[in-house]
Protein backbone atom coordinates (compact mmCIF):
# COMPACT_ATOMS: atom_id res chain seq x y z
CA UNK A 1 0.00 0.00 0.00
CA UNK A 2 2.17 2.98 -0.98
CA UNK A 3 2.45 5.55 -3.59
CA UNK A 4 1.04 8.75 -3.82
CA UNK A 5 -1.88 7.81 -6.13
CA UNK A 6 -2.82 5.28 -4.29
CA UNK A 7 -3.16 7.34 -1.16
CA UNK A 8 -5.41 9.92 -3.09
CA UNK A 9 -7.80 7.42 -4.39
CA UNK A 10 -7.95 5.47 -1.13
CA UNK A 11 -8.87 9.30 0.37
CA UNK A 12 -10.81 10.65 -2.40
CA UNK A 13 -12.98 7.08 -2.14
CA UNK A 14 -13.20 7.38 1.60
CA UNK A 15 -14.25 11.14 1.52
CA UNK A 16 -16.92 10.19 -1.49
CA UNK A 17 -18.24 7.75 0.93
CA UNK A 18 -18.71 10.34 3.79
CA UNK A 19 -20.10 12.92 0.89
CA UNK A 20 -22.78 10.98 -0.01
CA UNK A 21 -23.64 10.14 3.46
CA UNK A 22 -24.36 13.69 4.05
CA UNK A 23 -26.00 14.47 1.11
CA UNK A 24 -28.51 11.56 1.88
CA UNK A 25 -29.59 13.36 4.91
CA UNK A 26 -31.56 15.86 2.59
CA UNK A 27 -32.99 13.33 0.47
CA UNK A 28 -34.16 10.60 2.26
CA UNK A 29 -37.67 9.56 3.14
CA UNK A 30 -38.13 9.76 6.70
CA UNK A 31 -38.44 6.07 7.56
CA UNK A 32 -35.20 5.21 5.90
CA UNK A 33 -33.34 8.38 7.34
CA UNK A 34 -33.84 6.61 10.72
CA UNK A 35 -33.06 3.43 9.78
CA UNK A 36 -29.42 4.77 7.97
CA UNK A 37 -28.73 6.82 11.32
CA UNK A 38 -29.50 3.47 13.22
CA UNK A 39 -27.24 1.36 10.43
CA UNK A 40 -24.45 4.09 10.65
CA UNK A 41 -24.08 3.63 14.55
CA UNK A 42 -23.73 -0.25 14.36
CA UNK A 43 -21.88 -0.02 11.24
CA UNK A 44 -19.69 1.80 13.90
CA UNK A 45 -19.60 -1.10 15.90
CA UNK A 46 -19.12 -3.48 13.35
CA UNK A 47 -16.01 -1.17 12.16
CA UNK A 48 -14.35 -2.19 15.88
CA UNK A 49 -15.00 -5.64 15.26
CA UNK A 50 -13.30 -5.54 12.38
CA UNK A 51 -10.05 -4.23 13.14
CA UNK A 52 -9.57 -6.69 15.75
CA UNK A 53 -11.58 -9.81 13.58
CA UNK A 54 -10.19 -8.50 10.22
CA UNK A 55 -6.52 -6.99 10.76
CA UNK A 56 -5.22 -9.05 13.27
CA UNK A 57 -7.41 -11.90 13.36
CA UNK A 58 -8.68 -12.45 16.53
CA UNK A 59 -12.47 -13.99 16.59
CA UNK A 60 -14.18 -12.60 19.25
CA UNK A 61 -17.43 -13.78 20.48
CA UNK A 62 -17.62 -11.02 23.22
CA UNK A 63 -17.43 -8.00 21.61
CA UNK A 64 -21.35 -7.00 22.74
CA UNK A 65 -19.84 -6.94 25.89
CA UNK A 66 -17.61 -3.61 24.81
CA UNK A 67 -20.76 -2.19 22.98
CA UNK A 68 -22.76 -2.20 26.33
CA UNK A 69 -20.30 -1.14 28.31
CA UNK A 70 -20.61 2.18 26.09
CA UNK A 71 -24.13 1.99 26.75
CA UNK A 72 -24.43 1.20 30.04
CA UNK A 73 -21.37 3.85 30.62
CA UNK A 74 -23.00 6.33 28.80
CA UNK A 75 -26.71 5.67 29.62
CA UNK A 76 -27.02 4.95 33.26
CA UNK A 77 -25.24 7.78 34.48
CA UNK A 78 -26.98 10.00 32.33
CA UNK A 79 -30.34 7.87 33.79
CA UNK A 80 -29.52 7.94 37.14
CA UNK A 81 -26.82 10.85 38.15
CA UNK A 82 -28.65 13.32 35.77
CA UNK A 83 -25.16 13.74 33.66
CA UNK A 84 -25.25 15.92 30.27
CA UNK A 85 -24.72 14.29 27.08
CA UNK A 86 -21.35 15.00 26.78
CA UNK A 87 -19.68 13.49 30.15
CA UNK A 88 -21.91 10.00 29.38
CA UNK A 89 -20.64 9.51 25.83
CA UNK A 90 -17.26 10.16 27.58
CA UNK A 91 -17.88 8.03 30.62
CA UNK A 92 -19.65 5.64 28.07
CA UNK A 93 -16.13 5.39 26.33
CA UNK A 94 -13.96 5.06 29.47
CA UNK A 95 -16.23 1.94 30.54
CA UNK A 96 -15.33 0.61 26.86
CA UNK A 97 -11.57 1.42 27.43
CA UNK A 98 -11.57 -0.45 31.21
CA UNK A 99 -13.05 -3.15 30.08
CA UNK A 100 -11.51 -3.59 26.87
CA UNK A 101 -7.79 -3.15 29.12
CA UNK A 102 -9.27 -6.46 31.64
CA UNK A 103 -10.54 -8.40 29.37
CA UNK A 104 -7.47 -8.17 26.73
CA UNK A 105 -5.16 -8.67 29.48
CA UNK A 106 -6.94 -11.68 30.32
CA UNK A 107 -7.91 -13.09 27.14
CA UNK A 108 -4.75 -13.00 25.13
CA UNK A 109 -3.13 -15.23 27.26
CA UNK A 110 -5.08 -17.77 25.27
CA UNK A 111 -5.46 -18.01 21.30
CA UNK A 112 -7.60 -19.18 18.74
CA UNK A 113 -10.41 -21.02 19.71
CA UNK A 114 -9.96 -20.90 23.16
CA UNK A 115 -9.58 -16.70 22.67
CA UNK A 116 -13.48 -17.29 21.52
CA UNK A 117 -14.54 -18.89 23.85
CA UNK A 118 -12.81 -16.67 26.52
CA UNK A 119 -14.12 -13.91 25.19
CA UNK A 120 -17.81 -15.07 24.87
CA UNK A 121 -17.42 -16.52 28.56
CA UNK A 122 -16.47 -12.99 30.08
CA UNK A 123 -19.17 -11.72 27.78
CA UNK A 124 -22.28 -13.61 29.20
CA UNK A 125 -20.76 -12.61 32.67
CA UNK A 126 -21.44 -8.94 31.77
CA UNK A 127 -25.08 -9.98 30.38
CA UNK A 128 -25.94 -11.85 33.42
CA UNK A 129 -24.71 -9.20 35.51
CA UNK A 130 -27.06 -6.58 33.59
CA UNK A 131 -29.95 -8.60 34.19
CA UNK A 132 -28.73 -9.28 38.29
CA UNK A 133 -28.63 -5.34 38.77
CA UNK A 134 -32.61 -5.23 37.09
CA UNK A 135 -33.00 -2.26 40.07
CA UNK A 136 -30.42 -0.21 37.93
CA UNK A 137 -30.98 -1.50 34.50
CA UNK A 138 -34.41 -2.76 34.15
CA UNK A 139 -32.95 -6.09 32.77
CA UNK A 140 -34.19 -6.82 29.20
CA UNK A 141 -37.18 -4.12 29.67
CA UNK A 142 -34.49 -1.62 29.59
CA UNK A 143 -34.46 2.16 30.14
CA UNK A 144 -35.61 4.67 28.20
CA UNK A 145 -33.85 8.29 28.33
CA UNK A 146 -35.84 10.87 27.93
CA UNK A 147 -35.33 13.36 25.40
CA UNK A 148 -35.31 16.64 27.36
CA UNK A 149 -31.94 14.62 28.99
CA UNK A 150 -30.48 14.41 25.17
CA UNK A 151 -29.43 17.88 24.75
CA UNK A 152 -26.81 19.56 24.77
CA UNK A 153 -26.31 23.19 25.01
CA UNK A 154 -24.51 25.19 23.26
CA UNK A 155 -24.15 29.00 24.60
CA UNK A 156 -27.61 30.38 23.78
CA UNK A 157 -28.37 27.12 21.61
CA UNK A 158 -29.44 23.76 22.48
CA UNK A 159 -28.56 20.70 19.89
CA UNK A 160 -31.65 18.05 20.35
CA UNK A 161 -30.10 14.58 19.76
CA UNK A 162 -33.97 13.68 19.42
CA UNK A 163 -34.27 15.68 16.41
CA UNK A 164 -33.96 13.40 13.25
CA UNK A 165 -31.80 15.56 10.90
CA UNK A 166 -29.44 15.90 14.04
CA UNK A 167 -29.34 12.40 15.13
CA UNK A 168 -28.65 11.65 11.43
CA UNK A 169 -25.85 14.12 11.01
CA UNK A 170 -24.08 13.35 14.25
CA UNK A 171 -24.22 9.77 13.68
CA UNK A 172 -22.74 10.22 10.14
CA UNK A 173 -20.04 12.66 12.37
CA UNK A 174 -18.59 9.25 14.40
CA UNK A 175 -18.98 7.46 11.53
CA UNK A 176 -16.81 9.51 9.75
CA UNK A 177 -14.36 9.86 12.58
CA UNK A 178 -14.01 6.25 13.46
CA UNK A 179 -13.77 5.24 9.29
CA UNK A 180 -10.60 8.09 9.25
CA UNK A 181 -9.76 6.62 12.52
CA UNK A 182 -9.75 3.12 11.41
CA UNK A 183 -7.60 4.43 8.04
CA UNK A 184 -4.92 5.94 9.57
CA UNK A 185 -4.73 2.88 12.34
CA UNK A 186 -4.38 0.31 9.17
CA UNK A 187 -2.23 2.18 6.77
CA UNK A 188 0.07 2.87 9.79
CA UNK A 189 2.94 0.90 11.37
CA UNK A 190 1.19 0.00 14.17
CA UNK A 191 -1.71 -1.58 11.65
CA UNK A 192 1.22 -3.32 9.19
CA UNK A 193 2.36 -4.87 12.27
CA UNK A 194 -1.27 -5.97 13.12
CA UNK A 195 -1.70 -7.56 9.87
CA UNK A 196 1.84 -9.19 9.88
CA UNK A 197 0.64 -11.40 12.93
CA UNK A 198 -2.45 -12.48 11.69
CA UNK A 199 -0.29 -13.91 8.82
CA UNK A 200 2.14 -15.54 11.02
CA UNK A 201 2.46 -14.49 14.89
CA UNK A 202 5.58 -16.92 15.58
CA UNK A 203 7.32 -14.85 12.74
CA UNK A 204 6.09 -11.45 13.78
CA UNK A 205 7.41 -12.30 17.07
CA UNK A 206 11.26 -13.49 15.67
CA UNK A 207 11.16 -10.00 13.54
CA UNK A 208 11.66 -8.50 16.82
CA UNK A 209 7.70 -6.77 17.48
CA UNK A 210 5.88 -7.56 20.98
CA UNK A 211 3.10 -9.26 19.80
CA UNK A 212 1.46 -9.34 22.87
CA UNK A 213 1.30 -5.48 23.46
CA UNK A 214 0.24 -4.85 19.96
CA UNK A 215 -2.77 -7.66 20.19
CA UNK A 216 -3.42 -5.68 23.41
CA UNK A 217 -3.19 -1.86 22.31
CA UNK A 218 -5.65 -3.32 19.25
CA UNK A 219 -8.31 -5.34 21.85
CA UNK A 220 -8.47 -1.79 23.38
CA UNK A 221 -8.79 0.36 20.38
CA UNK A 222 -11.26 -2.67 19.02
CA UNK A 223 -13.14 -2.39 22.28
CA UNK A 224 -13.27 1.78 22.83
CA UNK A 225 -14.94 1.89 19.24
CA UNK A 226 -17.18 -0.62 19.85
CA UNK A 227 -17.82 0.77 23.38
CA UNK A 228 -18.31 4.98 21.62
CA UNK A 229 -20.98 3.56 18.97
CA UNK A 230 -22.79 1.85 22.40
CA UNK A 231 -22.55 5.18 23.93
CA UNK A 232 -23.75 6.62 20.97
CA UNK A 233 -27.22 4.22 20.72
CA UNK A 234 -28.17 4.89 24.36
CA UNK A 235 -27.83 8.94 23.25
CA UNK A 236 -29.06 9.02 19.97
CA UNK A 237 -31.83 6.60 20.54
CA UNK A 238 -32.79 6.57 23.99
CA UNK A 239 -32.84 3.35 24.69
CA UNK A 240 -30.27 1.25 27.44
CA UNK A 241 -31.31 -2.54 27.15
CA UNK A 242 -29.60 -5.76 28.01
CA UNK A 243 -30.33 -7.34 24.61
CA UNK A 244 -27.68 -5.78 23.70
CA UNK A 245 -25.39 -7.44 25.52
CA UNK A 246 -26.62 -10.50 24.70
CA UNK A 247 -24.82 -13.42 22.44
CA UNK A 248 -26.57 -12.32 19.42
CA UNK A 249 -25.11 -8.73 19.77
CA UNK A 250 -21.66 -10.82 19.58
CA UNK A 251 -22.09 -12.53 16.75
CA UNK A 252 -24.27 -9.61 14.05
CA UNK A 253 -21.22 -7.77 14.02
CA UNK A 254 -19.07 -10.74 12.62
CA UNK A 255 -21.94 -11.32 10.16
CA UNK A 256 -21.32 -7.83 8.73
CA UNK A 257 -18.12 -7.93 8.40
CA UNK A 258 -17.64 -11.34 6.96
CA UNK A 259 -20.46 -9.92 4.81
CA UNK A 260 -18.86 -6.77 3.83
CA UNK A 261 -15.47 -7.97 3.65
CA UNK A 262 -12.95 -8.49 6.68
CA UNK A 263 -10.14 -6.61 6.92
CA UNK A 264 -11.25 -3.75 3.96
CA UNK A 265 -12.24 0.03 5.70
CA UNK A 266 -15.92 0.02 4.04
CA UNK A 267 -17.09 -3.53 4.38
CA UNK A 268 -18.65 -3.84 7.73
CA UNK A 269 -20.74 -0.59 6.74
CA UNK A 270 -21.76 -2.57 3.31
CA UNK A 271 -22.31 -5.81 5.24
CA UNK A 272 -24.78 -4.01 7.80
CA UNK A 273 -26.78 -1.71 5.83
CA UNK A 274 -27.30 -4.60 3.87
CA UNK A 275 -28.05 -6.94 6.52
CA UNK A 276 -30.38 -4.60 8.26
CA UNK A 277 -32.38 -3.87 5.55
CA UNK A 278 -32.51 -7.72 3.77
CA UNK A 279 -33.78 -8.35 7.63
CA UNK A 280 -35.87 -5.30 7.45
CA UNK A 281 -38.23 -6.41 3.91
CA UNK A 282 -38.39 -10.11 4.67
CA UNK A 283 -39.43 -9.55 8.12
CA UNK A 284 -42.73 -7.68 6.35
CA UNK A 285 -43.18 -10.67 4.40
CA UNK A 286 -42.97 -13.93 6.57
CA UNK A 287 -41.88 -14.80 10.33
CA UNK A 288 -39.53 -17.10 8.91
CA UNK A 289 -37.37 -14.19 7.69
CA UNK A 290 -34.04 -16.21 8.91
CA UNK A 291 -34.04 -18.36 7.41
CA UNK A 292 -33.68 -16.32 4.23
CA UNK A 293 -31.41 -14.10 5.50
CA UNK A 294 -29.28 -17.75 6.04
CA UNK A 295 -30.00 -18.72 2.36
CA UNK A 296 -29.10 -15.71 1.46
CA UNK A 297 -25.57 -15.50 3.56
CA UNK A 298 -24.80 -18.69 2.01
CA UNK A 299 -25.11 -17.66 -1.39
CA UNK A 300 -23.45 -14.77 -0.56
CA UNK A 301 -20.24 -16.77 0.92
CA UNK A 302 -20.45 -19.30 -2.31
CA UNK A 303 -20.23 -15.99 -4.83
CA UNK A 304 -17.76 -14.15 -2.30
CA UNK A 305 -15.87 -15.98 0.09
CA UNK A 306 -14.00 -12.98 1.26
CA UNK A 307 -17.24 -10.82 1.26
CA UNK A 308 -18.20 -8.21 -1.79
CA UNK A 309 -15.26 -5.74 -0.86
CA UNK A 310 -12.57 -8.24 0.20
CA UNK A 311 -13.51 -10.62 -3.26
CA UNK A 312 -13.63 -6.68 -5.09
CA UNK A 313 -10.24 -6.41 -3.73
CA UNK A 314 -8.82 -9.48 -4.70
CA UNK A 315 -10.18 -9.54 -8.26
CA UNK A 316 -10.24 -5.68 -9.47
CA UNK A 317 -9.06 -2.91 -6.86
CA UNK A 318 -5.69 -3.98 -5.30
CA UNK A 319 -5.44 -0.75 -3.80
CA UNK A 320 -8.35 -0.74 -1.75
CA UNK A 321 -7.73 -0.56 1.76
CA UNK B 1 39.18 -14.84 16.17
CA UNK B 2 37.20 -13.58 18.54
CA UNK B 3 33.58 -15.42 19.83
CA UNK B 4 30.43 -14.16 19.12
CA UNK B 5 27.75 -16.07 20.13
CA UNK B 6 28.37 -18.83 23.04
CA UNK B 7 25.97 -21.17 24.10
CA UNK B 8 26.94 -23.13 27.00
CA UNK B 9 25.41 -26.16 29.04
CA UNK B 10 22.10 -25.67 27.31
CA UNK B 11 19.23 -27.63 28.34
CA UNK B 12 16.15 -27.98 26.32
CA UNK B 13 12.86 -29.82 26.78
CA UNK B 14 9.66 -30.16 24.35
CA UNK B 15 7.23 -30.89 26.92
CA UNK B 16 8.63 -32.83 29.40
CA UNK B 17 10.55 -34.94 26.32
CA UNK B 18 14.55 -33.24 26.48
CA UNK B 19 15.85 -32.21 23.19
CA UNK B 20 19.14 -30.28 24.20
CA UNK B 21 21.14 -31.75 26.38
CA UNK B 22 23.86 -29.62 27.98
CA UNK B 23 24.83 -28.32 24.29
CA UNK B 24 28.04 -26.16 23.88
CA UNK B 25 28.47 -24.18 20.72
CA UNK B 26 30.93 -21.18 19.49
CA UNK B 27 30.08 -19.00 17.02
CA UNK B 28 33.37 -16.62 15.57
CA UNK B 29 33.02 -13.24 14.45
CA UNK B 30 32.42 -13.70 10.61
CA UNK B 31 32.68 -17.37 10.03
CA UNK B 32 29.99 -19.46 8.89
CA UNK B 33 29.00 -22.34 11.30
CA UNK B 34 27.02 -25.78 9.99
CA UNK B 35 24.87 -27.52 11.91
CA UNK B 36 24.84 -31.09 10.57
CA UNK B 37 23.54 -33.58 11.72
CA UNK B 38 20.25 -36.63 11.20
CA UNK B 39 16.55 -35.69 11.66
CA UNK B 40 15.76 -34.81 15.05
CA UNK B 41 19.27 -34.11 16.18
CA UNK B 42 18.19 -30.96 17.67
CA UNK B 43 19.57 -28.56 14.63
CA UNK B 44 16.40 -26.56 14.41
CA UNK B 45 15.64 -26.29 18.17
CA UNK B 46 19.21 -25.23 18.74
CA UNK B 47 18.50 -21.93 16.13
CA UNK B 48 14.81 -21.70 18.11
CA UNK B 49 16.71 -21.77 21.34
CA UNK B 50 18.83 -19.07 20.61
CA UNK B 51 15.94 -16.57 19.34
CA UNK B 52 14.08 -17.30 22.19
CA UNK B 53 11.11 -19.64 20.96
CA UNK B 54 12.14 -22.58 22.96
CA UNK B 55 13.27 -21.51 26.45
CA UNK B 56 16.28 -22.55 28.04
CA UNK B 57 15.86 -24.85 31.35
CA UNK B 58 19.60 -24.70 31.88
CA UNK B 59 22.54 -23.13 30.49
CA UNK B 60 23.04 -20.15 28.76
CA UNK B 61 23.70 -18.32 25.26
CA UNK B 62 25.23 -15.17 25.02
CA UNK B 63 25.84 -12.48 22.62
CA UNK B 64 28.60 -9.78 23.15
CA UNK B 65 27.38 -9.48 26.81
CA UNK B 66 24.10 -9.58 26.53
CA UNK B 67 22.73 -12.77 28.16
CA UNK B 68 19.97 -14.19 25.66
CA UNK B 69 18.19 -16.88 28.17
CA UNK B 70 16.79 -13.86 29.50
CA UNK B 71 15.39 -11.58 27.26
CA UNK B 72 11.68 -12.37 25.92
CA UNK B 73 11.90 -13.49 22.73
CA UNK B 74 10.91 -10.40 20.28
CA UNK B 75 13.86 -8.86 21.76
CA UNK B 76 16.48 -11.07 20.39
CA UNK B 77 16.41 -9.34 17.35
CA UNK B 78 16.43 -5.98 18.50
CA UNK B 79 19.85 -7.31 20.47
CA UNK B 80 21.17 -8.26 16.81
CA UNK B 81 19.90 -11.72 15.31
CA UNK B 82 17.55 -12.78 12.90
CA UNK B 83 16.35 -15.95 12.10
CA UNK B 84 15.30 -17.11 8.59
CA UNK B 85 13.51 -20.24 9.24
CA UNK B 86 12.80 -23.48 7.43
CA UNK B 87 10.10 -23.27 5.31
CA UNK B 88 10.56 -19.08 4.51
CA UNK B 89 7.23 -18.55 6.67
CA UNK B 90 6.76 -15.13 4.70
CA UNK B 91 3.69 -12.76 5.16
CA UNK B 92 1.67 -14.39 2.44
CA UNK B 93 -1.01 -11.49 2.03
CA UNK B 94 1.28 -8.40 2.25
CA UNK B 95 3.11 -7.37 -1.12
CA UNK B 96 7.23 -7.65 -1.25
CA UNK B 97 7.62 -3.91 -0.27
CA UNK B 98 5.30 -4.28 2.71
CA UNK B 99 7.27 -7.86 3.75
CA UNK B 100 10.81 -5.63 3.67
CA UNK B 101 9.42 -2.67 5.27
CA UNK B 102 8.00 -4.86 8.59
CA UNK B 103 11.70 -6.03 8.83
CA UNK B 104 12.93 -2.45 8.23
CA UNK B 105 10.73 -1.07 10.93
CA UNK B 106 12.19 -3.47 13.75
CA UNK B 107 15.26 -1.39 14.67
CA UNK B 108 14.26 1.44 12.64
CA UNK B 109 16.22 1.39 9.85
CA UNK B 110 15.97 3.45 7.00
CA UNK B 111 15.84 4.13 3.02
CA UNK B 112 19.90 3.24 2.92
CA UNK B 113 19.57 -0.32 4.37
CA UNK B 114 16.48 -1.08 2.48
CA UNK B 115 18.66 -0.02 -0.65
CA UNK B 116 21.32 -2.27 0.08
CA UNK B 117 19.30 -5.35 0.58
CA UNK B 118 17.29 -5.13 -2.89
CA UNK B 119 21.12 -4.70 -4.14
CA UNK B 120 21.52 -7.74 -2.84
CA UNK B 121 18.63 -9.77 -4.16
CA UNK B 122 17.81 -7.08 -7.55
CA UNK B 123 15.38 -9.74 -8.54
CA UNK B 124 12.92 -8.22 -5.60
CA UNK B 125 13.51 -4.93 -6.46
CA UNK B 126 11.55 -6.32 -9.92
CA UNK B 127 8.53 -7.53 -7.59
CA UNK B 128 7.82 -5.05 -5.00
CA UNK B 129 4.10 -4.52 -5.27
CA UNK B 130 4.03 -8.25 -6.08
CA UNK B 131 1.99 -10.49 -3.33
CA UNK B 132 4.66 -12.54 -1.48
CA UNK B 133 2.77 -15.79 -1.55
CA UNK B 134 3.03 -15.60 -5.08
CA UNK B 135 6.58 -15.72 -5.78
CA UNK B 136 8.24 -18.45 -6.73
CA UNK B 137 10.20 -20.78 -4.24
CA UNK B 138 13.49 -19.53 -4.93
CA UNK B 139 12.15 -15.41 -5.00
CA UNK B 140 10.69 -16.74 -1.58
CA UNK B 141 13.61 -17.66 0.03
CA UNK B 142 15.36 -14.38 -1.36
CA UNK B 143 12.23 -12.27 0.12
CA UNK B 144 13.15 -14.15 3.54
CA UNK B 145 17.00 -13.51 4.03
CA UNK B 146 16.24 -9.72 2.77
CA UNK B 147 13.34 -9.25 5.55
CA UNK B 148 15.94 -10.77 7.90
CA UNK B 149 18.83 -8.65 6.52
CA UNK B 150 17.25 -5.44 7.18
CA UNK B 151 17.75 -5.61 10.79
CA UNK B 152 21.44 -5.87 9.89
CA UNK B 153 22.15 -8.48 12.30
CA UNK B 154 25.63 -9.72 13.64
CA UNK B 155 24.29 -12.92 13.36
CA UNK B 156 22.22 -14.58 11.14
CA UNK B 157 20.37 -18.12 11.87
CA UNK B 158 19.91 -19.79 8.13
CA UNK B 159 17.48 -23.15 8.73
CA UNK B 160 17.75 -25.14 5.72
CA UNK B 161 17.65 -22.44 3.03
CA UNK B 162 18.25 -24.40 -0.20
CA UNK B 163 15.95 -26.72 0.37
CA UNK B 164 13.64 -27.72 -2.46
CA UNK B 165 15.22 -25.11 -4.57
CA UNK B 166 16.78 -24.87 -8.58
CA UNK B 167 20.51 -25.12 -8.86
CA UNK B 168 20.77 -21.36 -9.98
CA UNK B 169 18.69 -20.48 -6.76
CA UNK B 170 21.04 -22.28 -4.86
CA UNK B 171 24.01 -20.64 -6.32
CA UNK B 172 22.61 -17.23 -5.22
CA UNK B 173 21.64 -18.30 -2.10
CA UNK B 174 25.30 -19.53 -1.11
CA UNK B 175 26.70 -16.53 -2.87
CA UNK B 176 24.93 -14.32 -0.64
CA UNK B 177 26.01 -15.81 2.43
CA UNK B 178 29.66 -15.94 1.52
CA UNK B 179 29.15 -11.77 0.61
CA UNK B 180 27.89 -11.08 3.99
CA UNK B 181 30.66 -13.46 5.70
CA UNK B 182 33.09 -10.38 3.90
CA UNK B 183 31.10 -8.00 5.65
CA UNK B 184 31.70 -9.93 9.32
CA UNK B 185 28.21 -11.01 9.81
CA UNK B 186 28.59 -14.67 11.70
CA UNK B 187 26.39 -17.15 10.14
CA UNK B 188 25.11 -20.42 11.84
CA UNK B 189 23.62 -22.66 8.61
CA UNK B 190 21.19 -25.44 8.89
CA UNK B 191 21.91 -28.10 5.81
CA UNK B 192 21.50 -31.21 4.81
CA UNK B 193 23.18 -31.19 1.48
CA UNK B 194 27.34 -32.00 2.12
CA UNK B 195 28.38 -30.19 -0.93
CA UNK B 196 26.42 -26.94 0.51
CA UNK B 197 28.30 -27.31 3.36
CA UNK B 198 31.92 -28.07 2.06
CA UNK B 199 31.17 -24.65 -0.58
CA UNK B 200 30.33 -22.14 1.95
CA UNK B 201 31.28 -23.07 5.87
CA UNK B 202 34.48 -22.13 7.64
CA UNK B 203 33.52 -24.84 10.28
CA UNK B 204 31.14 -27.87 11.02
CA UNK B 205 29.81 -29.02 14.59
CA UNK B 206 28.42 -32.42 14.32
CA UNK B 207 24.40 -32.37 16.04
CA UNK B 208 23.84 -36.02 17.52
CA UNK B 209 20.96 -36.34 20.17
CA UNK B 210 21.23 -33.14 21.04
CA UNK B 211 24.97 -32.54 21.59
CA UNK B 212 27.96 -31.05 20.15
CA UNK B 213 29.82 -34.42 19.12
CA UNK B 214 32.60 -32.86 17.64
CA UNK B 215 33.44 -28.93 16.01
CA UNK B 216 35.94 -29.51 12.55
CA UNK B 217 37.42 -27.40 10.09
CA UNK B 218 35.78 -27.24 7.32
CA UNK B 219 39.21 -28.55 5.20
CA UNK B 220 39.27 -31.25 7.99
CA UNK B 221 35.69 -32.66 6.48
CA UNK B 222 36.89 -32.52 2.88
CA UNK B 223 39.68 -34.91 4.03
CA UNK B 224 38.05 -37.11 5.79
CA UNK B 225 34.86 -37.96 4.23
CA UNK B 226 33.72 -40.78 6.70
CA UNK B 227 33.11 -38.13 9.34
CA UNK B 228 29.86 -37.08 7.87
CA UNK B 229 28.95 -40.90 7.08
CA UNK B 230 29.82 -41.05 10.71
CA UNK B 231 27.45 -38.42 12.08
CA UNK B 232 24.62 -37.83 9.34
CA UNK B 233 24.81 -41.51 7.35
CA UNK B 234 25.08 -40.04 4.05
CA UNK B 235 28.05 -39.05 2.34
Amino acid sequence: MSGDGTTTKVYALHGAVIAVLVALNFVLPEYHHGVLARVLVLAVFAMGYNLLFGYVGLLSLGHAMFFSAGLYGAGLPLYHLGWGVVPAFAGGIGAGFTVSLFIGLLALRTSGVAFMIVTMMFAQVFYLTTLYFGEWTRGDEGLVLQQHTRRIALGSETLDLTNPATRYLMAVALFAATLFATLAIVRSRHGRVLVAIRENEERTKMLGYDTFANKLAAVVTSGVICAAAGAAYALLFGYVGSTFASVQYSILPLLWVLLGGAATTLGPLLGTLFMYYVVDITSGYTSAYMLVVGAMLILLVLWFRKGVLGTVRERWLRWLP
Amino acid sequence: MSVTLTIAGLDCFYGEVQVLHGLELELRKGEVLCLLGRNGAGKTTTLKAIMGLVPARAGSITLGTSELTELPAHEVPRAGIAYVPQGRRLFAELTVAENIEIGLMTRNKGKMVRENVLDLFPVLRERLKQRSGTLSGGEQQMLAMARALCLEPEVLLLDEPTEGLMPSMIAKIRETVTGLRERGVSTILVEQRVDAVLSVADRVAFIENGRNRETVDVTQLRDDPEMVRRYVGVG
